[in-house]
């Protein structure tokens, strides 16, 4: 059972697993240290069948798409699912059909060229099932070829740019498929084994006409298959097994290091181009700057061509991270552009030294953060509310503020965020205070994901949160509408959706924004950014206010000091931190 | 008699044509909104580091202009970065990347 048509297939199948496999040993080799520790602890605890079934579910069924657009979803389980069901169905055939002995692949991939006395009951089913498996898998095609020419049907405002490599190979792969319609109708034609599709088409087909081009189109067919097989592994195509390797690493606990490392390389390839992440990027809805999002800031560090101002030109609000289907961590990877290596210097904060801790034991510091300075009436409403719980408390940055250094991190200065966040974690374990409560998310987010603090760290809503839980807060609810505007650092970044809204439950009357939650969009003033012009902040800020106002409340609510700062002078509607309506509604 | 921190500056010569005008235009370029500066000191009054140390940015920028650029290097290194200086400026200058543009263009020299 051999042809030499199906030499193109072979050589594509075994070009496909040869370089998949020599690049992910490299890959593999060139994890940290750290990372391959955590790799290590983690394999002693079981997580293969997790670690599996996540893979099955994002690399099949798409759940992450699905989640995303239905619409998407479909498309991408039904060229994936149905593309995999094709393979392991025709498998069972073949094996059914010799009784459990081994057979070589092309004998299962060009299954009805080789078999053609078909007329059991069983292989009828296997015929009927394999035209069904084809049709799911051409509808997927069809949505793609729509999608490509048209985002809208997919519900998407746009589709990502390919470069020609990618495009030419996409094209391959939406050969594939017609072609294999296309030669088993011709075969079942002849000799009558196709299932109720191919064998309705393929008695339309001439006989003449089908003995003559059976085996040329079962050749286009291999070579398609071989060609695209062969070009995968250089393509966007590569991300169908990226992905899976690293789903697994990312189960297993692995995660960005502060460098680049194999896991980085992983990411890089992973990203599908799917263009997701362009959907709801302020910088591109609001600006225009289409040339920055994720797809094409990876399409740059890939061939090491990225410009200093694809890195830095992102207000890192998170939104594409939280959207993308892959979990790709692209703020690591944008840092890794950011990386200022020639101007970061050691020892800049010496003058930090002078100030010096003081015994807080039993009292929770207050870190108001930098921005919190500039809102005074945050700090002023945070010290009543302490006042009326009857919390002692100690301003660490009462007269003079420190930065909690995630300001220079995401500007890829390592070494001196690290040195402030040195000096911070001194003042705070001196305090031998057990509680750390911040005003600002930006802060709040360092605290919590980059120092390795020994206190418990609280923003302020999850602070007041607990108060009022815990019913010390006296507090006298009014009839005021108000709408919440997530902070990119505390929603997105930190999770914390539920605990502000349920403070203001508490108080006032809730009114949806157009868009909220995770969606929530960004004030524009984001710290992420530093190129940014204040004109194109305002219309950033103005695109989120008027999202925020869509039901007209009488009040907005925000929990960060540099999102109530940016909508101060967007309207005359008041903007008000949760602290302060909290202290507002204080019953003395 | 108590000292208000006023002094007078001791003599000194400055250099302020060719290169020193040619990096100007070049910081110009990469943060047009630098031009727009009306030296109202809003920046200097709120900065983090300037409430440690006498970093002054309005100096900072003077500095840059008389292309004093070792001293300037070694002030740079005082900022913390932390974007209060921006946020209070009511010509709408982008200070924060005001600094990091000056440190690049120093790194140069």
């Amino acid at each position: 059972m051999f042809h030499p048509f199906v030499i193109p297939f072979c050589i594509g199948t075994v070009a496909l697993f040869g370089i998949i496999g020599i690049k992910f040993t490299r890959w593999i080799k060139s994890l940290d240290r750290k990372q391959i520790t955590i790799f290590r602890q983690h394999f002693l605890k079981g997580m293969f069948i997790p670690a599996i079934k996540e893979m099955l579910l994002e690399g099949l069924f798409h759940r992450k798409v699905t989640r995303f657009s239905r619409r998407l979803g479909f498309m991408h389980r039904s060229i994936a699912l149905g593309w995999f069901l094709l393979i392991v169905v025709g498998f069972i055939e073949a094996t059914v059909n010799l009784k459990g002995k081994l057979h070589a692949p092309w004998y299962a991939i060009f299954y009805r060229f080789f078999e053609h006395d078909q007329f059991t009951a069983s292989s009828r089913v296997f015929a009927d099932i394999m035209d069904a498996l084809l049709i799911y898998v051409l509808i997927g095609i069809g949505l793609a070829v729509a999608k490509s020419l048209y985002a809208g049907i997919m519900g998407l405002r746009k589709t990502s740019k390919l470069k020609l490599f990618d495009a030419v190979l996409r094209y391959s792969l939406w050969l594939i498929f017609p072609l294999r319609l296309f030669s088993e109708s011709l075969t079942a034609c002849l000799y009558k084994n196709g299932g109720f599709l191919t064998q309705y088409l393929g008695d339309l087909f001439n006989p003449m006409f089908a003995s003559v081009m059976e085996l040329p189109a079962w050749t286009a067919y291999s070579i398609a298959l071989g060609l695209f097989f062969a070009l995968m592994p250089f393509s966007r195509y590569m991300h169908i097994f990226t992905e899976l390797l690293l789903i697994f690493f990312r189960k297993y606990g692995v995660k960005e290091s502060e460098q680049a490392t194999g896991y980085t390389k992983m990411e890089l390839s992973a990203c599908s181009r799917c263009g997701i992440c362009i959907e709801n990027c302020p910088m591109d809805k609001v600006l225009g700057v289409d040339t920055i999002q994720p797809v094409y800031y990876l399409r740059d560090v890939r061939n090491r061509v990225a410009k200093r101002i694809t890195a830095d030109n992102c207000l890192m609000c998170n939104q594409c991270q939280s959207d993308c289907p892959v979990g790709i961590d692209i703020s690591s990877l944008r840092k890794f552009g950011r990386n200022k290596q020639e101007l970061d210097t050691h020892d800049n904060y010496q003058y930090l030294d002078k100030i010096h801790s003081f015994n807080a034991i039993g009292r929770v510091v207050y870190f108001g953060g930098c921005m919190s300075h500039l809102t005074p009436g945050i700090v002023e409403s945070m010290k009543k509310i302490f006042d009326a719980v009857g919390q002692k408390y100690w301003m660490m940055d009462e007269y003079r503020s420190i930065c909690c250094g995630r300001p220079l991190l995401q500007q890829g200065f390592i070494n001196q965020a690290a040195e402030l966040r040195r000096k911070n974690t001194r003042l705070i374990i001196e305090s031998h205070s057990k509680t750390l409560v911040t005003s600002c998310p930006i802060c709040y987010q360092s605290f919590k994901n980059e120092y390795h603090l020994p206190v418990r760290v609280m923003h302020h809503t999850e602070y007041i949160a607990m108060l009022m839980q815990l019913g010390k807060l006296k507090v006298k609810p009014s009839d005021l509408k108000v709408a919440y505007h997530d902070p990119c650092e505390l929603g997105r970044g930190c999770g914390i959706y539920e605990e502000p809204r349920r403070v203001l439950r508490e108080l006032v009357q809730l009114v949806p924004a157009e868009r909220e939650g995770k969606d929530s969009m960004c004030c524009g003033y984001n710290l992420g950014n530093t190129c940014l012009s204040l004109e194109s902040q305002m219309r950033l800020r103005d695109a989120s206010w008027q999202n925020l106002t869509i039901n007209h409340p009488d009040q907005v609510a925000t929990a960060c000091p540099m999102c109530k700062k940016a909508f101060q002078h967007a309207s005359h509607n008041s903007v008000k931190d949760i602290a302060e309506i909290v202290a507002e509604h204080l019953i003395q | 008699m108590k000292s208000f921190g006023f002094s007078i500056a001791k003599p000194r010569s400055l250099e302020i044509d060719g290169e020193s005008l040619e990096r100007l235009h070049r910081l110009e370029e990469k943060e047009p909104s630098f031009k727009r500066c009306f030296n109202c000191g809003g920046c200097t009054a709120t900065c983090s580091a300037g409430q440690f140390t006498d970093f002054n940015i309005r100096r900072v920028h003077n500095l840059y202009r008389w292309g004093r650029y070792q001293e300037l290097g070694e002030e740079l290194r005082k900022c913390m970065l932390c974007g209060k200086c921006t946020l209070v400026c009511p010509r709408g200058v982008n200070l924060r990347h005001l600094i990091v543009s000056m440190r690049e263009l120093l790194n140069e020299l």
